[in-house]
Formats: structure tokens, C-alpha cells, sequence
């Protein structure tokens, strides 16, 4: 074997359990790392690419098992070593980075004391020696107050910070491998670059190898030596980043790095006279006693999308819960076609409701698990079209037929054996049963794959111009803003920053605020991101 | 800190309430039972100006807002009324009745619900930590043999009647092994190491009772967590499986353990009647049965009462338990 690989893998097949069945999900995958290298893996959800990642560390999750291959780390096999030699490597010289840290940090213990707990089993520092090092650790990775941050417990702690922390923790025992899942997917474009310059920095500084697992080109081209492209458990190709982004080889990596280009034309201005199907007028609200929105003003005119765009916590959905009456107001009133809706949905006639519809982020949670298709469709048809039998069932065919997917396959099958892209496919319908003249997109693509992305983008854009829909569209995703939006209204702590026409809002001067989301979105570029700190460092010493 | 003491007062307050419409729950009941004390205490004998008498003597014939009043107000200076039953009726001729000393409520109650205490404790320190063990290493060997034999054993123990385990463990520790007396007359004046040794048997078959429920709550809610991502992050450290249990499952699945426990130790203290019988043990449940049997109302009162002010008590405590597992209430941003 090649002595210079820290990580040999070869051939490696990995069987999945599906309904009772082993599947194999990873179809022979060779791979191989050298000391300090960062290998990028990439690909759509079921690729495989965590599932590799994890299996590069010698771990399987429940219900997966290796079916096939070798895999090496430092010359040990971990295909055929016993559980207590893997424990020794792992967090010692083999440690991860989950892709949500709110989730992988334990609720009920500081983060410290989680820091500690790695290098004192492995018997590499005491706790004190340990506490030292992770502050020391905080400090490089500019987490604010290292020296108190680790004694607070995970909640106490805002998304971006976890990551950083557990990068850190991740260091704890100094490995000489990291797997990174997805580290920064969960987070906002700019909390995301403060995480990928952190991680970066430690990454070279203690000449650690990684494993980067990513859907975002852009984000591995700033972090990768190398490119790993992988397609449903398949490599389809691997080259260094420079070469795969100028040169890709395979038709699937140019289809890849041709996602963002859909683009739909803006339609022209509106004239002020026309009455806005929905207004926001000086909206107030809050949760309890905390103030999430405040005075907050925008017209949506008929067939117009309009993309509403902040960081979490900027109360982009909580605008969407007004106006669907779920929260009502504080202050502030919602108009729908001129006209004052009631504040609370359950005093707002059947038509309000009928015409104002919701898309959700999470298909998944969004569907109820067991009912089947025509029955999800069906129930607004039934309740606000009142139609039945067979009335009901061509209704719900023509629906299935909009959101292009055929209903002899799909009608009578349950959420849980549909794909992602499907099932948000299955909640446009629900929301178009009831014929509405207003549906509210609620982060609708930011679950999705890409590819899969695009197609419900195209699919939202054919039915506004078939219906004369008009679309809220709630998005932290600049892209998607790009490619739908006729007009964009940013929102931060609650309040509208700036709004107007897409093609000023992406054409300068910016408001600072919007030019610090677009400049943080990454782009394809080895060298944006070292241009972008440099630049920003310049701004803060001028 | 400020929320967290609010929500643990607003709980108490609550449980006051509660406590408070339990009593009048009580009292409405108990005077709707049927029959009645001058009667069943004269039997054969009871003249009408007999009864009239006792039911003057002992305030039956005042109204029940009344009654209810004067016996509110009475626990609430801790005076829980007089027997009916250790009252001394003989010399009842129609003159008014000595009330003596030793006919007072609490004076009755008192070594009896020490004793339940007494059993209700001893069951407890044996049955919690032995169930939340089991529990724990249920769900580290889950779904092997052993998983299966302790689930399959302490479900056919909760599935029986309790006075067969109690004769079956009187046949196999007294009977055959003569290692506990069968018999649980505990009383003023023994040590401590008696009164354990007579009490061993009740407490073990009421361990064999509350074992199984409590176990497979702390079994559920481990394994429940055992998919969350930071468990598989205690894993990818190299943690041993039962340090990932302890340190990093059993912390967050406290909420719904100290529930159950809360339940079953309730169940310990107001449910042991058939067990009390069985060993003769001397507790309130015993008490309780007797006094309705003669329809001495003050005593089966302040039973019920005792009964649902532990059962509030118990609940406000896991309550508060609860609250203070959860670090983001203990620990606000």
C-alpha cells in the first residue's frame, strides 16, 4: 500500500436497508488523501457523499453496512479493526464536524466541558490542559469573549458560533483528519463566510487533512486541493478544483455548474394606480412580549413575484404569518385587494382564506405522512370547490397534471415514497387546489438539490403566467431571488431595510446592508474568498 | 434566574388549587355515599332519638356548606376532626359523648401513614435506581437477550395481580427459604433494622409492581435519543456506548423518566391496599378500608385528602424536576 496516503480507499461499497432490503448505495468508490490535503466531495442528496465521508472514518450509520472495499487510515485497517480500536482513533486522529452544530452539541452540557471530553478519554490532556487549549482554539477561531464562551451551553449560542465551536472541538485532540458534513449549509451567507475563513485558517494552520462534504460548488471551490464530483453512489469524476471548475469533463459537472443560469425575464414596472392584491400597512407583530416586526410596509401586485430576502431571525416568515392570519398583527393591517382582512384567520371568511395559499419549506413535515396523494390534493378541492366523486378525483388529476406529475403513477401513493422535489411538487398542488390568486412561498427551494431546485422554480414561473398568480417568495437564497423575483424587499431585525425592482436592487449603490448579502454569497471562484477578506479587511481599517 | 422562579410558583400555586378542589371533590363525595354513621354504629338498636343524638353530637345534621366550612378551616390549622369510630359510644344513651384524647384524626392517622411513608420509602430506594439501571442497560444491549428477558420478566411481574407476587414471594423468601417473616406487624418502638427486615417483603413485591413501568419509560426515552445527531457526535469522539448513554442520552431523556417515577411513587404511597392486607402491614391503606366499612367520615376525609395531596405533590415536584432538567430554562439566553 502507498505509504504517503493518510486515507486509502478502495473500491468501497456500502449497502443501505430499505423496506427490509440491502441496497447498495455506494458503488465502488476508490479514494485517497494525502497529509494536509482537503478533498471536496460533491454531489445532490443520495449521492452518498456523507455516507462516504463517514465511512472514511470507519463508522456506518444504523442501517448501513459495508458491503465491499478496503479502507485505510494510516496503513490500520478500518473495515476489519474491532470497535476499540476504531474509539481510539476516533476524535483522537480521526474527528467530524456535523453539518447542523445546534443539533450536534449536546443541549444539556456546556460546550466545554463537550471540548474537554474528547481529549481526557483519549488520555491526551488533562481537563484544565484541555480548558486552556479550547479557549486558545476560540481565540484563533475569533469566536467574541473566548474565555468565557465555552461555559455557556449550546443554546445560549447563535449558529454560526456553534460551528465555529465545533470546528474547535473537532481540533481538540490536534486529528490529522476532519471530516467536514456540510459544515456551513445551515447557516447564513454571511455567518457562512465567517466559518469558512475560520475553518480555512485552522485547517492550514495545524496542515490537518479534510474531508469537505458540500452541494455548493462555490463553497468547495474556496475550501478543496481536490474535487470529488458523486452521483447517486457513483464517482463521475475528480480532478483538481482549478481544473474542474474551468474544465469540467462529464456532462453531469457541466449540468452542475449550470444550475444557476434560469433566469426569467422581468416584467415591466407596474403603474401606481393599480391596487396591490396584498399591502402591508405599518405591521406590527410580536411573540409574546419579544418585537419581531416592526413597521413593516410592501405592496404585492397581481402576477408579480415578490422575494423577500434576510437572515433568519429577520422575520421574513413572520411577515408570511400575518398575512395568513396565524399571528395576528400588534399594529398594522393587512389589506387584500384594497380591501382590511380580519387579523386572525378564524375570523376571516371562507374566499380569504381560499385565495391566499401557503408552500412550505419542509415537504416532509408539510404532508401528513399518512394519506395518500389524492387525498392530500383532494381535501381543499373538496372543501373550498366543493367537489366530489369523480368531479374530485379530474380534479385532482388536472392538478397532478400542472405540477407535471402523472397521476395514473403517483395518485394513490403515500408522501413517504415520493423524492424531495416531488413532494414540494405534491404541496404547489394542495396550495393551487383552492384556486388561489395568491400563494406565499416559504423558503420552497432551499431543501432542495439544485437541479431539482430549478425545475420547481420553472414549474411556480409557468403557473404564474397560466393563472396570473402572484407570489410571495421568502428566500435567504440570493440565486433563486435572481432567477424569479420582479421585486425584492430586504428584511433585517424585523424591519424592511430597502425594496424596489430586482434590477436595482442587484445593480449599485446598494444599501450596505444588501451589499453585504450579495458580496457574501460565494461564488466560483478559487480566490473569492481570500479577494472578499481582504477586501472587507480593508473596509474595516479605512 | 426571574422566569424560572415564576413558572416554579405559578406550579405551586396550581397545585394549592387543585389541592383545594380535590378537597371539596372529596367532601361532595364522601356525603354522597350511601348509609350513615348513627345508623351503622347503633345496627340493630338504633332508635330514632338515638341516631337524632349522634347526628347532633357529631354536627351530620348541620348543613354541608356548613360542614365543609368548619372542616376546611379546621385542616387549615391542621386539625383534621374527630374519629366517629374511636369515639366512645357505649355509655350512648342520649347524653353528650367524652371526646378523649386519642380519637383525634391526626392522632389515628399519624403512625399509620409513617408506616406507609416508611414502606412507600423503603420500595422506592429499591425499585428507582434498580429500574432506571435496568433501563439504562435495556437500552445499551437493546433489542439482544438480555433486553428482551428484562422486558419479558418485569412486564409478566406488572401483568399479575400483586397479592399472587406477594404469595409467591412469601412461599419462595419465607416459606421455603425462611429469609423475611411473612408477616409485617411493624409498631411504635422498633429499630430501624427490625422494621426493615419485617417490611422487606411488601417493599419487594410492590418493587416487582412499579419496576416494569418505570423501566421501559427510561428504556424508550434513551433509545428515542439514540439517533440524535449528538450522540452520533459522542460516538465519532470515541466515547464508550454506556458513557454515551450516562453522559450524553440520560441527561436529555430525564423530562419523561422522572415523570413515571413520580406516577409509580404516587401508585407506592395511595395503592398499596391489597399488599397492606396481604402482610398485615399496618398502613394507611388498611385504615382507609376500615373506616369506610363504618363509615367514619372524618378518617376516609383526610385520607382521600392525604392521598391526592401526595399525588399533587408528587407531581409538582417532577414538575419542577422537569424544569430544572431542561438547561435552557435553567439557563436562559
Amino acid at each position: 500500500m502507498d505509504d504517503q496516503n493518510l486515507v486509502l480507499v478502495k473500491n468501497l461499497k456500502i449497502e443501505g436497508l430499505a423496506d427490509e432490503k440491502w441496497i447498495q448505495i455506494v458503488n465502488g468508490i476508490d479514494l485517497h488523501l494525502k497529509k494536509g490535503e482537503v478533498l471536496g466531495l460533491i454531489g445532490e442528496s443520495g449521492a452518498g457523499k456523507s455516507t462516504i465521508g463517514l465511512a472514511a472514518m470507519g463508522f456506518t450509520r444504523e442501517g448501513c453496512r459495508i458491503s465491499g472495499g478496503e479502507i485505510y487510515f494510516d496503513g490500520i485497517d478500518l473495515v476489519n479493526a474491532d470497535a476499540k480500536t476504531k474509539r481510539s482513533l476516533l476524535g483522537k486522529r480521526i474527528a467530524y464536524v456535523a453539518q447542523s452544530a445546534a443539533a450536534g452539541f449536546n443541549p444539556a452540557h456546556r460546550i466545554i466541558d463537550q471540548h474537554t471530553e474528547g481529549p481526557v478519554q483519549h488520555r491526551v490532556m488533562s481537563v484544565q490542559e484541555s480548558r486552556n487549549d479550547a479557549i486558545e482554539l476560540y481565540r484563533k477561531l475569533q469566536l467574541p469573549n473566548p474565555e468565557e464562551i465555552g461555559f455557556r451551553y449550546p443554546h445560549q449560542v447563535s449558529g454560526g458560533q456553534l460551528q465555529r465551536a465545533m470546528t474547535a472541538m473537532a481540533m481538540s485532540c490536534r486529528p490529522d483528519l476532519i471530516v467536514f458534513d456540510e459544515p456551513t449549509t445551515a447557516l447564513d451567507v454571511t455567518t457562512q463566510i465567517e466559518v469558512l475563513s475560520a475553518i480555512r485558517d485552522i485547517v492550514e494552520q495545524f496542515d490537518t487533512a479534510a474531508i469537505y462534504i458540500t452541494h455548493d460548488l462555490a463553497v468547495v471551490a474556496q475550501m478543496a486541493d481536490r474535487v470529488k464530483v458523486l452521483l447517486k453512489g457513483d464517482q463521475i469524476e475528480e480532478a483538481d478544483t482549478e481544473s474542474m471548475l474551468s474544465d469540467p469533463q462529464e456532462e453531469y459537472t457541466k449540468s452542475l455548474w449550470a444550475v444557476r443560469t434560469f433566469k426569467r425575464p422581468t416584467k415591466p414596472m407596474v403603474s401606481s394606480t393599480t391596487t396591490p392584491i396584498v399591502s402591508l400597512k405599518g405591521v406590527n407583530a410580536s411573540y409574546g412580549k419579544t418585537p419581531v416586526l416592526e413597521n413593516v410596509n410592501f405592496d404585492i401586485h397581481p402576477g408579480r413575484t415578490v422575494a423577500v430576502v434576510g437572515e433568519s431571525g429577520s422575520g421574513k416568515s413572520t411577515a408570511a404569518r400575518c398575512i395568513v392570519g396565524l399571528l395576528p398583527p400588534t399594529a398594522g393591517e393587512v389589506l387584500f385587494n384594497g380591501i382590511p382582512l380580519p387579523a386572525h384567520y378564524k375570523k376571516r371568511t371562507k374566499q380569504d382564506l381560499q385565495k391566499i395559499q401557503m408552500i412550505y419549506q419542509m415537504a416532509d413535515t408539510a404532508l401528513n405522512p399518512r394519506k395518500t396523494i389524492f387525498e392530500i390534493i383532494g381535501r381543499p378541492v373538496e372543501f373550498f370547490l366543493g367537489l366530489r366523486g369523480k368531479e374530485k378525483r379530474r380534479r385532482v388529476e388536472e392538478l397532478m397534471e400542472q405540477i407535471e406529475m402523472d397521476p395514473m403513477i403517483y395518485i394513490d401513493r403515500l408522501p413517504s415514497e415520493l423524492s424531495g422535489g416531488q413532494k414540494q411538487r405534491i404541496g404547489i398542488a394542495r396550495a393551487l387546489a383552492s384556486e388561489p390568486s395568491f400563494i406565499i412561498c416559504d423558503e420552497v427551494t432551499s431543501a432542495l438539490d439544485q437541479l431539482v431546485a430549478e425545475g420547481i422554480l420553472k414549474l411556480l414561473a409557468n403557473l404564474q403566467d397560466s393563472f396570473n398568480l402572484s407570489y410571495m417568495f421568502i428566500t435567504h437564497d440570493l440565486a433563486t431571488v435572481r432567477a424569479i423575483a420582479d421585486e425584492v424587499v430586504v428584511m433585517k431585525n424585523g424591519e424592511v431595510i430597502e425594496q424596489g425592482l430586482k434590477d436595482d436592487m442587484f445593480h449599485p449603490p446598494h444599501h450596505p446592508y444588501t451589499e453585504l448579502l450579495l458580496s457574501s454569497v460565494p461564488e466560483m471562484d478559487t480566490t473569492w474568498l481570500d479577494t472578499l477578506l481582504e477586501s472587507r479587511k480593508v473596509d474595516k481599517t479605512v | 434566574m426571574g422566569s424560572i422562579f415564576g413558572i416554579i410558583l405559578r406550579r405551586i400555586v396550581l397545585g394549592i388549587l387543585t389541592l383545594f378542589v380535590v378537597s371539596l371533590l372529596i367532601f361532595a363525595s364522601v356525603n354522597m355515599l350511601p348509609g350513615d354513621f348513627a345508623q351503622t354504629i347503633l345496627g340493630q338498636g338504633a332508635t330514632p332519638e338515638a341516631v337524632e343524638s349522634i347526628r347532633e353530637d357529631l354536627g351530620l345534621n348541620k348543613h354541608p356548606v356548613q360542614r365543609y366550612l368548619d372542616w376546611l378551616g379546621g385542616i387549615i390549622q391542621g386539625d383534621f376532626g374527630v374519629s366517629f369510630a374511636q369515639a366512645n359510644f357505649a355509655e350512648y344513651g342520649g347524653t353528650s359523648v367524652e371526646l378523649g384524647g386519642i380519637a383525634s384524626v391526626a392522632d389515628q392517622l399519624a403512625p399509620r401513614f409513617k408506616n406507609t411513608m416508611f414502606l412507600a420509602g423503603v420500595s422506592a430506594a429499591i425499585s428507582v435506581p434498580l429500574s432506571v439501571m435496568l433501563g439504562i442497560l435495556a437500552a445499551l444491549y437493546s433489542n439482544s437477550i438480555f433486553d428482551r428477558a428484562i422486558n419479558i420478566s418485569t412486564l409478566s411481574s406488572i401483568s399479575s395481580p400483586e397479592f399472587f407476587l406477594a404469595y409467591i414471594l412469601i412461599l419462595f423468601l419465607a416459606v421455603l427459604n425462611p429469609i423475611f417473616p411473612s408477616l409485617s406487624n411493624v409498631y411504635e418502638g422498633m429499630t430501624f433494622w427490625e422494621k426493615l427486615d419485617r417490611t422487606m417483603l411488601p417493599a419487594l413485591t410492590l418493587t416487582l409492581i412499579v419496576t416494569a413501568h418505570m423501566m421501559r419509560m427510561t428504556r424508550a426515552a434513551i433509545i428515542n435519543l439514540m439517533v440524535s445527531p449528538y450522540i452520533e457526535m459522542a460516538r465519532l469522539k470515541g466515547t464508550a456506548p454506556l458513557m454515551i448513554i450516562v453522559r450524553h442520552a440520560l441527561p436529555n431523556s430525564l423530562a419523561p423518566i422522572i415523570n413515571v417515577i413520580a406516577l409509580n411513587l404516587a401508585y407506592l404511597i395511595t395503592g398499596v391496599v391489597v399488599v397492606e392486607v396481604v402482610f398485615v402491614y399496618p398502613g394507611i391503606g388498611q385504615l382507609f378500608v376500615d373506616s369506610v366499612k363504618v363509615r367514619d367520615i372524618p378518617i376516609v376525609q383526610a385520607c382521600c385528602l392525604i392521598f391526592a395531596a401526595s399525588y399533587i405533590l408528587l407531581n409538582l415536584l417532577a414538575d419542577i424536576m422537569t424544569i430544572l432538567s431542561n438547561p435552557r430554562l435553567r439557563h436562559p439566553k
